[in-house]
């Protein structure tokens, strides 16, 4: 397990994003899974820079796992931020068309489409998602 | 991101080069809110686009709305990760795509 922890702000993503690039490069994970797995960092970690701490600010630890037996990429978003469990939200209508649609909760939708599987839990006062791709 | 501008009279090209994510999003907006007035169409050329999220998703919906009152906007050279985006959040349908 590896991790790295940030100061939770929009222009800290692209250092986690090059902390979890440089563990999929060493896995030869395939690019199309590395780029999915980016956008599902940026859209985690953006809702922790703008929402976890509001009007505040602290830190987000991002933890990197994986397991070799299944090629299953884990990756562990921690805050201490207000508990907010993001997949309870009800799916948007991506049916809508442009002049109904806004775009409040597509980016958990996003995430939800293109990982294999995401869990939240609130545990010792901490917001914790995990990411689960098969790579 | 770099964003790569041209305009040919009214028709405004602009391709994007890199990531169009939470933090380059903002970017881009800004660079469309000083330039969609003088433009009739728009051209979002995504060759050199490696990925974009929801932060982009927004601003794409908001020039579409701006230029669906005037020549129309149109997305080229999407690649697959970006297509996937589009197909899942259903804007494939919303926008135009070539």
């Amino acid at each position: 397990m590896k991790e790295i922890t940030v100061h939770a702000t929009v222009e800290n993503i692209s250092k986690v994003t090059a902390f979890v690039d440089e563990q999929l490069e060493k896995l030869a994970c395939p690019m199309k899974a590395q780029m999915q797995l980016d956008v599902a960092i940026d859209e985690l970690l953006g809702n922790i820079a703008h929402y976890a701490y509001a009007p505040g600010t602290g830190d987000a630890t991002v933890r990197f796992d994986f397991d070799e037996a299944a090629r299953v990429v884990s990756v562990t978003f921690l805050d201490s931020g207000v508990p907010f469990d993001p997949l309870v939200r009800e799916d948007p209508n991506v049916h809508a068309s442009a002049a109904e649609r806004g775009v409040g909760g597509l980016g958990i939708y996003l995430v939800k489409k293109t990982m294999d599987r995401v869990d939240y839990r609130y545990a010792d006062g901490k917001n914790i998602l995990t990411i689960q791709k098969c790579i | 991101m770099t964003i790569i501008k041209r305009q040919d009279g009214t028709n405004l090209k602009i391709a994007l080069e890199g990531r169009l994510d939470t933090m380059t999003a903002p970017e881009l907006e800004k660079e469309l809110n000083a330039s969609l007035d003088n433009a009739d169409t728009l051209t979002l050329n995504f060759a050199d686009l490696a990925y974009i999220s929801s932060a982009g998703l927004r601003v794409l919906l908001s020039a579409h709305k701006v230029m669906s009152k005037k020549g129309g906007m149109k997305v080229v050279n999407v690649n697959e990760i970006v297509k996937e985006v589009f197909d899942v959040t259903g804007f494939a349908d919303i926008l135009t795509i070539e």
